[in-house]
């Protein structure tokens, strides 16, 4: 490795007024230029850079379109037509964030599929997992209310459903639904409202969110696909023997990532934006009523794994209980989770199993969440509802008495 | 003189307990009236409330079997003529049903029959499904084949699959908890009914 050059501001330059009044040169040093990160980062660790990447799409194209879009029940529907045959580029703008939203989801669950095999989500790194946990939350809240604007059949029926979620909680049920709606129905001002949470509210939630996310990560620093911790071997210097400045190296490696990722996505956005009915239902391109539910009603896709749970459970509150708890089990892997060990290189064929177990019982649910509920699917729905619960249930009690393999003291 | 000299000395610690402790009480009182104005704009608006006049349908035109909807306050409301041998079909079905009687459901005490109406030959009902607020599908006929063939006629759900008789009766084992609400309503005259008005507060049964 080449000698590292210390980057400092000397007086006398533009950079060093700066510097003398603003903390530039230390912060960049700190988080960027002498930030040692793992030598071993493989493709897995592309995905926290592509999910800032799509943030920021998400906020440039959704600002643009801001400047056409009317939040009013009304004029909702015919504004995004508007958008899409008679803003100059306004369909290419809209069809990046639509296609935007479903990139960010796929980029997320590829994103936190690596914190479980890699189990990063383990001691020093929980409040890492966690903050992350809630990005994850915040960004389910902010896709959904996105997906309300349009005003389309899909977005009116799929807000009555989840909103209608909350009328199932005991006693506070009902006037909590009707709270958040701010109407006896989905109405104008429900619209309003959600428009007020989805251009302001919660990407400010997201963007406090995603700085701490990032704060907690430089603080015990990055995981590795091995998951040795690299802060163990050190060089006289001080410095991790298996490290390297996060810039030029993965500066470098996380822009081609950039590019990998943008090419893809742009064929999708000219050539297949609807994404065959699954980034934007076909319902959608009909106005909202009231009156008449589609005949098949689906959430988007990211959302149909916990739809299908929701679905699989004969019971109403119940059912949104068990919606709930697949999503806070997450949160508690850092302590369901009990091995030692952290990459899934190192660990025993039980955690390899029940891993398995959960990616495929995750993907077929997200398959039965886009189906309708006949009753084999509900069936089918049921049995992989369980086995997505005991992956969190057994997994304490395995992960205690593991059989792993030596983990090495340097990373390959 | 030093902050070390400081705290020795002159620094009043307790009074200083007092303060941050009253500003901190004052403070937290203050806020929890401030957030009375952002929680309340959130309730429904004068507006929304004025909303909810009651509405009139006429019903001459319908045939046996056929089923009309209506809007009432956003929602919609379906009148179904219902046949003889529909009628007939309702006690039936009464071991299937989660509530039969209709004891645990939303309706007005003038409906709270065998055949949840007003006259027994039209169902006046919200189409809106108990379980997560779709609006079921009328099935009329037997053996619908999106519902099964053992399937009586009624509602079905397409959002996930509560299934519901020609009494709005919601069945066993499907994940809405209750049978259909039945608003308000009372014939005007033999061919008009009014919904969202009691046969109390205007007019006759
Ligand atoms: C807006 C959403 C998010 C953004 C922008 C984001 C960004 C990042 C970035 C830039 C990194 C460092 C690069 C990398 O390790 O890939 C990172 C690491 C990490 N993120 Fe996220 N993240 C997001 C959501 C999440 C979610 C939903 C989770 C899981 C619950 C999560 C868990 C983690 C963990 C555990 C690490 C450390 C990984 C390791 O060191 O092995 N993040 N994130
Ligand atoms: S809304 Fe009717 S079954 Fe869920």
């Amino acid at each position: 490795m080449a000698e590292h050059k210390k980057f400092e501001a000397k007086n006398g330059t533009v950079l060093g007024w700066f510097d003398r009044r603003y903390p530039l040169v230390s912060t960049w040093n700190e988080h960027v230029g002498e930030y040692y990160a793992p030598k071993n980062f493989n493709f897995w660790y592309f995905f926290g850079s592509l999910a800032l990447l799509v943030l920021v799409n998400q906020f440039v194209t959704g600002i643009w379109l801001t400047m056409s879009y009317k939040p009013s029940a009304a004029e909702a529907f015919n504004s995004v037509e508007y958008i899409m045959r008679d803003v100059e580029w306004g369909w290419l703008i809209r069809y990046m964030h639509s296609t935007g939203a479903s990139a960010f989801f796929i980029v997320i669950y590829l994103h936190m599929m690596r914190g479980l095999m890699y189990g990063s989500y383990k001691e020093p790194r929980e409040l890492v997992w966690i903050i992350g946990m809630l990005l994850f939350l915040v960004l389910m809240a902010e896709a959904f209310m996105g997906y309300l604007l349009p005003w389309g059949q899909m977005s009116y029926w799929g807000a009555q459903v989840i909103i209608s979620l909350f009328g199932a909680i005991p006693l506070v049920g009902p006037d909590l639904a009707l709270w958040v709606r701010g109407d006896y129905i989905i109405s104008d001002a429900t619209l309003n409202r959600f428009f007020a949470l989805h251009v302001i509210a919660l990407p400010l939630v997201l963007l406090i969110l995603v700085f701490m996310h990032i704060v907690a990560l430089h603080k015990v620093g990055s995981n590795n696909p091995d998951g040795i911790e690299i802060k163990k071997v050190k060089n006289n210097q001080g410095l991790p023997k298996d490290g390297i400045p996060f810039h030029p190296y993965y500066s470098v490696k996380d822009s081609m990532g950039a590019v990998f990722f943008a090419i893809p996505f742009a064929l999708i956005v000219f050539y297949w934006p609807e994404g065959g009915g699954f980034f934007i239902e076909p319902p959608n391109f009909e106005p909202a009523n009231p009156l008449k539910t589609p005949e098949h009603i689906a959430p988007v896709w990211y959302f149909t794994p916990f739809y299908a749970i929701l679905r699989a459970v004969p019971d109403k509150f119940l059912g949104v209980v068990a919606m709930g708890a697949a999503i806070m089990f997450l949160f508690a892997m850092p302590w369901l989770d009990r091995c030692k060990v952290r990459s899934i290189r190192y660990r025993g064929l039980s955690f390899k199993l029940l891993l398995a177990m959960f990616v495929i019982s995750f993907i077929i649910l997200g398959y039965l969440g886009t189906q309708p509920a006949t009753a084999t699917l509900t069936l089918l729905a049921q049995i992989f509802t369980a086995t997505y619960f005991l992956f969190f249930l057994i997994l304490p009690y395995t992960s205690a008495r593991e059989k792993t393999k030596p983990v090495p003291e340097r990373v390959r | 003189m030093s902050i070390e000299e400081n705290k020795n000395s002159s620094v009043d610690l307790k009074r200083r307990r007092i303060l941050t402790g009253a500003t901190g009480v004052v403070g937290a009182a203050g806020a929890t009236f401030l957030a009375v104005p952002f929680v309340s704009s959130w309730q429904p608006s004068e507006k929304a409330k004025a909303a909810g006049a009651p509405v009139n349908a006429d019903i001459s035109k319908l045939q046996p079997g056929q089923m009309l909807t209506v809007e009432w306050r956003g929602k919609p409301v379906w009148i179904v003529r219902r046949t003889p041998e529909m009628l007939a079909a309702l006690p039936k079905l009464d071991e299937e049903l989660r509530d039969p009687a209709s004891s645990e459901s939303d309706q007005p005490q003038y409906c709270q029959n065998a055949t949840r109406a007003v006259k027994e030959e039209y169902l006046v009902v919200v189409g809106v499904c108990t379980h997560l607020g779709c609006a079921p599908l009328y099935r009329p006929a037997i053996g619908s084949p999106d519902v099964g063939e053992d399937w009586q006629g009624g509602f079905f759900c397409p959002c996930h699959g509560s299934r519901f008789d020609l009494a709005g009766r919601v069945f066993k084992a499907v994940p809405a908890p209750t049978n259909l609400e039945i608003p308000p309503y009372h014939f005007v005259t033999d061919s008009i009914v009014r919904i969202g008005e009691g046969p109390a507060q205007g007019g006759v049964a």
